[in-house]
Formats: structure tokens, C-alpha cells, sequence
């Protein structure tokens, strides 16, 4: 198999490359595959981590990485992200970036109402809260994960749902076209979909045996209870015997149980205790279930419209993981309460885990749960409740029965009811009365096939009778392009040309050219009239289509914070951009030549009424890698130093410079003591033979001309930039 | 009714929680391995649409007319032998490859009589 292409981590992602020659496309690799975790740890920079995997060739770190010699520290557990734009092109793109990012498992969220489409769909239709699942999606998409994970250095799982009624097509699919991990719940079927439940349960064994055939890891469905009950934390046992009946059906239809996951969430959030209900509940889960693997997903249940409101709860979800485990941490867009999530928002779900992970990296080394004491009653009350159900269930006179009876998804805390459990008729449903008995030379010349089979005998596999199938000859694969090329990516394609290559530049959310933004503000009107001045203002401003997605009252009378998003109506050209000029920065050599020919010297201070010393240390003193380390001899005068202190020291110590540093800003005194340091040596007959430069956190590079110094720094300054702006000045002015 | 299962539950609750936590544990998966079994032995024994439609798609046969060959096997009333059965019958019987077979199913039914 063919290596796939080489990405450029400079250049976009080529679609249209990607849609090429898809016919003969066919994934290098197959399965699921866990990250790769030395058993003594990983080093990084001045660490050493305890659950960390092998670090990414390329990726982008945390935003205080930069102050760590850029670490990026890989969770040992594989990271999931959840990608849902509806356009296929778009999911590619940002699949890349959320790779970058740490994320190995990509999930893919189907269109609305494909579980209930009696067949595969081909092509690549535009979707509805997510993409339709197609062989041409799958394709291009796994195409576009095997050039990523080369650019990254880690497999990526590519991830769908194998649900609704076409369970076994859609396995087959995922399995010839190399899905790495997949939901495949028939109880989910029955329970969220109304899917006929004996043809959802024969459906899935085929399903399930063809998944393992693919070494596809297989994700549950039991989650769901806690995201549809009234009181998601009640229904604990319930979601232990969901997860038990789903795990013993795999098992018994001969799924491998490394390649079986649980789906389970922390089901509380504050404002309510969160741990008392979700610690025990993650225990008794992890006890019961020691044979399979853990998929931790953060909640969403009672996620609204404020981001930081749901980041903090995945934070403490992400801390459950961690005293417990998790084999895959899967994470929620923050803002998946108020609208299908945008690009950026996936990035910030993976950052949560990352920035947690990395905290607490060896918390079981520290502290224990403590199981003597209320943990431990409760683990084995949920224990208890959950085998109680399983046996009435049984004497209800088994599964069946029980659904009909609507045991399930009951609010209540068992064994107490609510009477809202969802019941389904066994004679009702989608794909009701379908299913039939297999006759005794019934036949399916294939592999992975689930149940009887009459295979003639002397046959080593059962589709030596077709010479192979398509899972032994992917040659055999039928490929369809489009059954509407209206509908298409390639439409869609031309109508984003100028966003992606023309040119032109929007904004976006979720997809090329969609020109989405957001705009955050404190406005000091009470609820109504803030929603009001929302879109008033949005639409002042030019924004389309504005709408407020979160408000918070601050105080009923005195304010509110709210966030409108709204479409950008114009197009830039990027040719029209002004890119300010990078400064070269000198060979350290060169620099260390010329501050001892000059045996450069310069005095420096914090001025004003400014009490601020750090960075300006960090700027002088060797440890941080400050001018001291390139040669220079400092006369460090202190904090809140007069200007004119200053200029005298420089004179008196025949000084080439003269350092400030001025963070306080407030009515722009910064700018002000800068000028009065370049007016001052002015008048002193010096500013021809001194180097004046200034730093601070609201200081920029450009102040420099406004306020008659020879460089002026901002935030990140290193001693180095420094040294550089000196000795070019000192070259500059002949000096040197 | 409601008393009787609150009742019946603290009855098996007391019995529970005399188990050791390993018992606890065999106790549960043995009742899911038992309340699985049925619902293991129906799927054993019985096929569906779309199960043989993924047969076909395995044998090399585009979703199209995979969907519409199974929809034809089942009006014949043979979807119990297996769809690919029926294919692969046609195609002995017609000498032809397993996908034309597909498309000769679906130009003329005749071709599923006397098969079996």
C-alpha cells in the first residue's frame, strides 16, 4: 500500500486532492489502537509525568506551554473529540486541527434521521447537526486521517455509529472501509430510536461480529439514560445493567472484550455535590466492569449556553477519570449547549483534558479513595440495586418483557419508579415484523457472518464458494461516487473556492466562508433590555442573522454579560493585508562580538510610581536567559525610579543605554514616561549618543516612533530581542 | 403492586448484600450472561433485511442494488435461505458472475423460481 501523502504543516489541506482517485482508495491500516505509554513514565523539558503517552511529532501545547520549553504533554489515555459541522470537507479541516491539538479519536456525528434510513446512503449530501455516513465520506475522511497521523505521529481512530436499521450494512461498510471505533448499542435502538427490538438485538450480532472481524472498538450506548431521565444521577443502576447487557450480548456473539467500551458519564453537576453521586458510581462501574475498557465522557445533561460553565464541570469529570481511570477520554464541545459546535470549541474540549491531565499527572501516587466510610456503602448499594434489577428482570419474564413494561429509563431511583420509563411494543417500531427464521440450508457465502450457517463442507472459509469477499478482496469493493451531483461535495466546493484558495478571507464556525463570529460584552441594562441591545448592536455593527446565544445577569438592575453571534456580510482580500516586517534577529555571535568591543553597559529600572520588578529581571538576569547572558554589564536602579534618575545614572556611568520598564497603564502614564525619558535626554544633549528602550506588558513595537524611542517591547520580550535592538542601533549610528 | 416490588426488593437486597464483593460480581454477570442467552439464540436462528443486504455488499454487490435484489428475495419468500444463497444460485444456474447474477435477479424475476 502506497505511503500516504506528505502534509506540509504551512499548507492547508488539499480537498479537492483528497476527493482524487478515491475509487481506488483503500486504508493502509485497520483496527483500533491505544497510544503508546512508556511503563516509566515520560521526561519532558524539567518534568517527569507518571500517565503520560509518547509526546506528538508536531502539535501545539497549552497557551502557558510557552513558559515550560513548549512541552506538550500527552495524556496516556487516547482523547476523543466529537465533530458535527454536516459538511464532510469541513470535518476534515478541523479533524487536523483538533489532531494537532492531542485528540486520536475523531467521532463523527451522523445527520439527523440516518438511523432510520433503511439502507447506506452514497455520496456526499449536505447533513443536518452533523454528516451523512457514506462509503465517499468514509473514504475521504480516513484518506485525509492517514496523511494526518503521519503529519502528527500518532494513529488516529476515525470513528462513527453503527445503529438504526441498517446496523450490519453500515458494519460491513466501516469494516472494508476502515472505521477504527464505533457505537453499536441495540439498546439504544430500542430505547432512543424506536428501532423494533428483536430486530435491533439480531441486527446487532451481526453488526457486532463483523466489528471484531475489523478489530473496531465497539462504544455502548447507556450514557444516553442519563441524558434523557429527568434526574440523570438516579438512574445509576439501570446504566450498570444497560452496560451489562450490552457487554454480555457482545461477549456471547463473539466480540473480543479488549475491543468492548463502556460508555459512562459522571452523571451530576454542581450546583449539586457532584463527587457523592458520580465517585461511587465510577468505582462500582470500574469493579463490575474490570474486563472491559472505559470510555470517560464529560456531561451534558445539564450543559446550557455558558462555556465556562460547562468547561469547569468537564474539568471535575476529567478529575473523576483520573482517581478512577479512563482508557479513552472522551470530551464535549463547551458550547454544544447552544449551537452545533464550532472549530475552536473542539480545540478547548481537548484542552480542558490536556491542561487536567497534565495537573494532576500521577494523582494515584498521592492520594487513595478512601473506601472505608460512605464511598464504600454506597459502591456496593448501586452494586446491589443493579443485580436486584437484573433478577427482576429475569423474573418479568426476561429483557423483552421488561422493555415492554418500560423498566427502562425511569427517573426514579431503583427500585423506585416514576412511570416514565420509555416502553415499546415488541410488535411495533421501526423494521417491526422483519425478521426471519433462517431455513436449514440457509447460506451467506462470507466472513464475519453472525449464527447459523450451512456452509457446504470441505470449505475452509465460507466465502471460498465466491472466491473471497470484499473483506478478504477489497478489490471487490463496489465504489459509488454520487447518486446526486447537485448535492455534492464538489458543488459545495466551488461555491468556497475563494475562502479556501481564491483568496478571500471570512471568518468561520463551522464551515469555509460561513463568516461567523461571536462578540462578547458587558452592556448595564437589566435581561430584556440587554437581549434587545444585543441584536440592536450586532446589527449597528453590520452582523447578519445576529442572535444572542448566552446571557448572564450580573445584577438584576446593574447588568448583564451576553454574547451574540452574527455572520460577517464583506469578503477581504488577503493580498490586502499588511503583514509587518519580522525582525532578524542577529547570530548570538555576532552579538556577543559586539557587546564586548563596546563593552556595551546600560542602566535600567522600573519607572514611575511602579512596584513591578519581574520583568524586568527576566529581561537582565542571566538565569532567564536576559542581556547579562550576550555580555552586557547592568546598573540596575530598582522599582518606581524616577526618568530623571535614570538619565543621571547613565551619565555618570557612561552607559550606551538606557532600559525602562512601565507596566501600569492607566491614563496612558505609560506612554507618558516613555516620552519624558526621550524629552528628557533631549534636553540633557545625550539622545544622539544614548539607546533608549522601553518594555511592559501594554507597551508594543510600534510605540517606538510615537514616543521618540529607539525600541520599544511587549509581552514575551526576550533578553536576546533586546541585546539585538542595541547593538543594530549602535551599527546603525556608526558606533559599532 | 408498587409495595410489593419495594418489598420483594428488600428482600433480595438483604440476601446481597450478605456476598462478598467477588460474589456480588460473578452474581451480576451471571444473571446478564442469563438474560442474554434467549435473545443470542434468536439472532442465532434468524436473519433480517439488512443482514443480508450486508451479505451482499460482502460478496461484492454495489448498496443499490443490494437493497433491491433483498427486497425481491423476500417477496419471493426465500430471504430464510439467505440472500447470498439466492444469489450465488442464480449465478451457477446462469453461469454468470455474482454481481451480473445481482442485475439478472432484478431485470426478471422468473429467475428466482425453482431455485431451491
Amino acid at each position: 500500500m502506497k505511503r500516504p501523502e506528505k502534509l506540509d504543516p504551512n499548507k492547508k489541506l488539499d480537498i479537492e486532492n483528497i476527493l482524487e482517485d478515491l475509487e481506488h482508495y483503500h486504508p493502509p491500516r485497520k483496527g483500533w489502537t491505544w497510544r503508546e505509554c512508556p511503563p516509566n513514565g515520560v521526561d519532558m523539558g524539567p518534568f517527569h509525568y507518571h500517565d503520560m503517552a509518547e509526546p506528538l511529532k508536531n502539535s501545539l501545547g497549552l497557551p502557558a506551554s510557552k513558559y515550560f520549553d513548549h512541552i506538550d504533554p500527552q495524556p496516556k489515555c487516547v482523547v476523543t473529540t466529537e465533530i458535527a459541522s454536516g459538511r464532510f470537507e469541513d470535518d476534515i479541516r478541523r479533524m487536523r486541527m483538533a489532531a494537532w491539538h492531542g485528540a486520536d479519536h475523531l467521532m463523527v456525528i451522523r445527520t439527523t434521521g440516518q438511523s432510520h434510513i433503511d439502507g447506506l446512503m452514497e455520496g456526499t449530501p449536505e447533513g443536518v447537526g452533523g454528516v451523512p455516513i457514506t462509503r465517499k465520506q468514509i473514504r475521504a475522511s480516513r484518506k485525509a486521517c492517514d496523511q494526518i497521523e503521519e503529519e502528527v505521529g500518532r494513529p488516529l481512530n476515525f470513528h462513527s455509529y453503527v445503529s438504526g436499521v441498517a446496523g450490519p450494512e453500515v458494519a460491513v461498510l466501516f469494516a472494508e472501509e476502515g472505521i477504527n471505533g464505533a457505537h453499536q448499542d441495540p439498546q439504544y435502538n430500542v430505547l432512543y430510536r424506536n428501532v423494533n427490538m428483536y430486530r435491533s438485538f439480531v441486527d446487532a450480532a451481526e453488526a457486532k461480529k463483523v466489528m471484531n472481524g475489523a478489530r473496531i472498538f465497539q462504544i455502548d450506548g447507556a450514557h444516553n439514560a442519563n441524558a434523557t431521565a429527568k434526574a440523570g444521577w438516579l438512574v445509576m443502576p439501570e446504566l450498570m445493567v444497560q452496560h451489562g447487557i450490552n457487554c454480555a450480548f457482545s461477549v456471547a456473539v463473539g466480540m473480543d472484550k479488549e475491543l468492548i467500551g463502556l460508555s459512562t458519564v459522571p452523571p451530576n453537576a454542581p450546583p449539586a455535590p457532584k463527587l457523592w453521586y458520580d465517585l461511587p458510581y465510577a468505582v462500582a462501574l470500574r469493579e463490575l466492569f474490570s474486563d472491559f475498557k472505559m470510555r470517560a465522557q464529560q456531561n451534558t445533561r445539564y450543559i446550557e449556553a455558558d462555556i465556562e460553565e460547562a468547561i469547569r464541570t468537564h474539568t471535575i469529570d476529567t478529575l473523576i477519570s483520573m482517581l478512577t481511570s479512563a482508557d479513552i477520554q472522551s470530551t464535549i464541545t463547551p458550547d454544544e449547549g447552544r449551537n452545533v459546535p464550532w472549530h475552536y470549541n473542539n480545540i478547548r474540549g481537548v484542552q480542558t483534558v490536556k491542561q487536567t491531565w497534565a495537573a494532576l499527572d500521577g494523582i494515584k501516587q498521592l492520594v487513595e479513595l478512601k473506601r472505608e466510610g460512605p464511598l464504600g456503602d454506597m459502591v456496593r448499594d448501586l452494586k446491589v440495586r443493579a443485580i436486584a434489577f437484573l433478577e427482576e428482570v429475569i423474573e418479568s419474564g426476561g429483557y423483552f418483557a421488561a422493555v415492554e413494561k418500560g423498566f427502562f429509563v425511569d427517573s426514579a431511583k431503583y427500585p423506585e419508579r416514576n412511570g416514565d420509563g420509555i416502553a415499546r411494543d415488541g410488535k411495533g417500531g421501526v423494521g417491526a415484523g422483519t425478521i426471519v427464521e433462517r431455513d436449514t440450508d440457509y447460506f451467506a457465502p462470507v466472513c464475519d457472518h453472525f449464527g447459523y450457517n450451512n456452509v457446504p463442507a470441505g470449505l475452509q472459509h465460507a466465502c471460498d464458494e465466491i472466491d473471497g469477499c470484499t473483506l478478504c478482496k477489497p478489490e471487490k469493493i463496489v465504489y459509488i461516487d454520487e447518486l446526486d451531483p447537485e448535492d455534492s461535495a464538489e458543488k459545495r466546493l466551488e461555491q468556497t473556492f475563494a475562502y479556501r484558495k481564491g483568496g478571500m478571507v471570512k471568518p468561520e464556525a463551522e464551515w469555509a466562508g460561513d463568516g461567523t463570529i461571536l462578540t462578547q460584552f458587558f452592556v448595564p441594562l437589566p435581561e430584556d433590555y440587554a437581549r434587545a441591545y444585543g441584536i440592536e448592536m450586532a446589527k449597528k455593527l453590520g452582523l447578519i442573522d445576529p442572535e444572542v446565544v448566552n446571557l448572564q445577569v450580573m445584577h438584576p438592575a446593574e447588568g448583564c454579560f451576553i454574547e451574540v453571534k452574527g455572520k460577517v456580510g464583506f469578503d477581504v482580500e488577503l493580498a490586502s493585508l499588511k503583514i509587518p516586517e519580522k525582525e532578524v534577529i542577529l547570530e548570538e555571535n555576532v552579538l556577543r562580538d559586539a557587546v564586548k568591543k563596546v563593552g556595551l553597559t546600560v542602566v535600567a529600572g522600573t519607572v514611575g510610581e511602579d512596584e513591578h520588578s519581574v520583568g524586568l529581571r527576566e529581561i537582565l538576569d542571566i538565569k532567564h536567559g536576559g542581556i547579562e547572558k550576550y555580555g552586557v554589564k547592568y546598573h540596575y536602579l530598582g522599582t518606581s525610579v524616577p526618568v530623571s534618575k535614570l538619565v543621571d545614572a547613565a551619565i555618570e556611568t557612561g552607559s550606551h543605554a538606557i532600559l525602562i520598564s512601565t507596566i501600569i497603564s492607566h491614563n496612558d502614564i505609560h506612554r507618558a514616561q516613555m516620552k519624558k525619558l526621550a524629552d528628557l535626554c533631549m534636553e540633557r544633549g545625550i539622545r544622539d549618543h544614548i539607546i533608549l528602550i522601553a518594555g511592559g506588558t501594554q507597551v508594543s513595537a510600534d510605540m517606538a516612533a510615537e514616543t521618540g524611542l529607539d525600541a520599544t517591547f511587549g509581552r514575551g520580550t526576550k533578553g536576546i530581542h533586546v541585546v539585538n535592538a542595541i547593538v543594530k542601533t549602535l551599527i546603525k549610528r556608526g558606533v559599532y | 403492586m408498587t409495595e410489593d416490588r419495594i418489598t420483594r426488593f428488600e428482600e433480595r437486597q438483604k440476601v446481597l448484600q450478605e456476598l462478598s464483593d467477588a460474589d456480588l460480581k460473578a452474581r451480576f454477570w451471571q444473571l446478564c450472561d442469563q438474560l442474554v442467552d434467549p435473545i443470542v439464540e434468536l439472532a442465532r436462528t434468524h436473519t433480517s433485511p439488512s443482514i443480508e443486504r450486508s451479505v451482499l455488499l460482502r460478496m461484492g454487490i454495489d448498496s443499490i442494488t443490494a437493497h433491491a435484489v433483498v427486497d425481491r428475495v423476500l417477496e419471493a419468500g426465500l430471504l430464510g435461505k439467505g440472500a447470498g444463497h439466492v444469489v450465488l444460485r442464480v449465478s451457477r444456474k446462469h453461469h454468470v458472475d455474482i454481481p451480473t447474477a445481482a442485475r439478472t435477479i432484478l431485470e426478471d424475476k422468473a429467475v428466482l423460481n425453482d431455485l431451491f
